[in-house]
């Protein structure tokens, strides 16, 4: 349903990504691994379309996206959360979920879908009213991807969802994630924390310094020599 | 004590015109990091075609003001499309001289159409005569100015809170890169506030030459006023801007009527020192967390 083919991003004359090329099935989690300034964020930035590409293609159910503005690639069905999760602080729970929907327009279904993401996540539900600023980290997180599901997406993008979390957080989220998946929604996961992230995914790609270097089946690169070497400590 | 109530009623009037003007620097500034140095000269282009309007076309003065509203609009858009879109990844200082340059072009356009000499709105233009009150007496166009302030803030604050373009606004002066991932346009959104900014400078401008005169260059000093009021307020802020405005009107007055009117603009400026020295962001302003 999704594939970028040889896609290139500079920033200046760094060279960020160099001949990106993966694909994404239908109902599939796929996952990208990398380290520090591997480019990860910025091949989530590129697809949904806030950091120009210099060449390659980018296709979503078919079409090109890849000169597309954001709200186009938005409104076609990819949200992101971005990383840092990057809420609005200063606007309430419920109004940072309303933008979550702001390009739908049948507010019968927006409402059903808002007690969808109460449902999933029960805290926002009680902290509704509060400023999104005041949330704890944890909760951050589940309003970053309770907004970004407001906008019912097909294809949804996760930028290291585990940062700065606790251990049972990080669990709590990845399982999260995954029930996101059964309900239909098809995820592109980055992460650093290769070890969570490869035991959730169905395939994975590892991306360092700009470039894919390895790609396969997520347990099977769990097992690789090198990956566990470079990503899961040995 | 007649007097003082007196006084305090001049100050909200010119410092309702204030915070008018200063909404639209602090809304400016909160969603581009611009000091939009024009904005007082739209405010001048507003009271122009309420002049005209009036004077000129027999139009009464609410649909006046609304035309001065819509054009200022349009103005502010067009302002913002030309000279700074292309500029929106510039340094500062580029964009800050630009708006400099656009506030000399409208003031100096504006002389060479309708000459440097100042005109007067139609007598009585915005009311006339005296509502008394026990002792105090109330000029009737101060009331206009008060109640119509007041009406401005309550629709602005309904759009702003309440509406989805509002939202927006809020949302992409919090964070733009997070506000196009939910697929709001930043283009569409900033021009919305600069026709949120234009339409109160125009409702300000026309008030003020009513009460005064027009020329090209009345929005000079009250521009630089209401940009003081703003970042006394806490630029960025909304409600800071109502504050800030509303204040400075009060200081301003008080202290030219009980000191000397010489030293009004000594006072408020000392004021403002010393408010930015206690508190940098000013009164209702967020500590500054800018963003890398
Ligand atoms: N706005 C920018 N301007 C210039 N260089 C940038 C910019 N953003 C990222 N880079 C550079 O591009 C490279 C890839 O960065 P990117 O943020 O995509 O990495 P990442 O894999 O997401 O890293 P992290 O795990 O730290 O989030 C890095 O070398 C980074 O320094
Ligand atoms: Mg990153």
């Amino acid at each position: 349903m999704f594939e970028i083919n040889n896609l290139n991003v500079y920033y200046g004359v760094i060279h960020a990504l160099r001949d990106v090329s993966l694909k994404i099935n239908q109902g599939e989690i796929v996952t990208l691994i990398g380290s520090n300034g591997a480019g990860k964020t910025t091949t989530l930035r590129a697809i949904s379309g806030i950091t120009p590409s210099k060449s390659g293609e980018i296709k979503f159910m078919d079409e090109n996206i890849e000169k597309a503005k954001t709200m186009q690639i938005v409104k076609s069905g990819i949200s992101q959360v971005p990383e840092g999760r990057r809420i609005f602080p200063d606007m309430s729970v419920l109004e940072n979920l309303q933008m979550g929907a702001y390009l739908r327009k049948d507010k019968e279904e927006i409402r059903q879908d808002l007690e969808q993401v109460y449902l999933r996540f029960p805290r926002l539900k009680d902290r509704r009213t509060q400023l999104a600023g005041t949330l704890s980290g944890g909760e951050q997180q589940m309003l970053a991807m309770g907004r970004a599901l407001m906008a019912k997406p097909k294809l949804l993008l996760l930028d290291e969802p585990s940062m700065g979390l606790s251990p049972v957080l990080v669990q709590e989220i990845f399982q999260i994630i995954k029930d996101i998946n059964k309900t239909g929604t098809t995820i592109l996961l980055v992460e650093q924390n290769a070890h969570m992230a490869l035991s959730i995914a169905n395939r994975a790609y590892i991306l360092e310094t700009g470039e894919i270097t390895m790609s396969g089946d997520a347990s099977e690169l769990a097992q690789s020599d090198a990956v566990r070497k470079a990503y899961l400590g040995g | 004590m007649e007097q003082f109530l007196q006084q305090m009623i001049n100050g909200i009037s010119i410092g309702s015109i204030y915070a008018l003007v200063a909404l639209g620097y602090t809304m400016v500034y909160g969603i581009i990091k611009l000091i939009n140095f024009a904005h007082g000269d739209v405010m001048m282009i507003g009271a122009y075609v309420g002049y005209a309007c009036v004077a000129l076309f027999n139009i009464p003065f609410i649909p006046s003001m609304l035309i001065a509203m819509v054009v200022c609009s349009i103005l502010g858009v067009i302002i913002e499309r030309v000279a700074y879109k292309p500029l929106r990844n510039a340094q500062r200082i580029t964009v800050l001289i630009t708006a400099i340059g656009v506030s000399f072009l409208l003031e100096y356009v504006m002389m060479y159409f309708v000459g440097a000499t100042s005109k007067t709105y139609p007598q009585g233009a915005l009311g006339a005569g005296k509502l008394s009150l026990g002792a105090l007496s109330i000029n009737v166009e101060q009331v206009y100015v008060i109640t119509t302030t007041i009406i401005m803030m309550i629709v602005l604050q309904y759009i702003i809170k309440r509406t989805k373009l509002g939202k927006a606004m809020r949302a992409v002066s919090s964070d733009q890169d997070a506000a196009q991932l939910m697929g709001i346009s930043v283009d569409r959104t900033i021009s919305f506030t600069f026709i949120l900014g234009s339409s109160l400078a125009a409702v300000a401008g026309v008030m003020l030459g009513a009460m005064y005169t027009i020329s090209p260059l009345m929005g000079v000093q009250p521009g630089l006023k209401a940009f003081v009021a703003a970042v006394f307020g806490g630029i960025g802020s909304i409600p800071g801007a109502m504050l800030g405005g509303i204040l400075l009107g009060l200081i301003e007055t008080l202290v030219s009527a009980y000191l000397s009117s010489s030293y009004k603009d000594a006072v408020a400026f000392a004021i403002l020192i010393i408010v930015l020295i206690v508190r940098p962001a000013g009164i209702l302003g967020k500590n500054v967390r800018e963003k890398v």
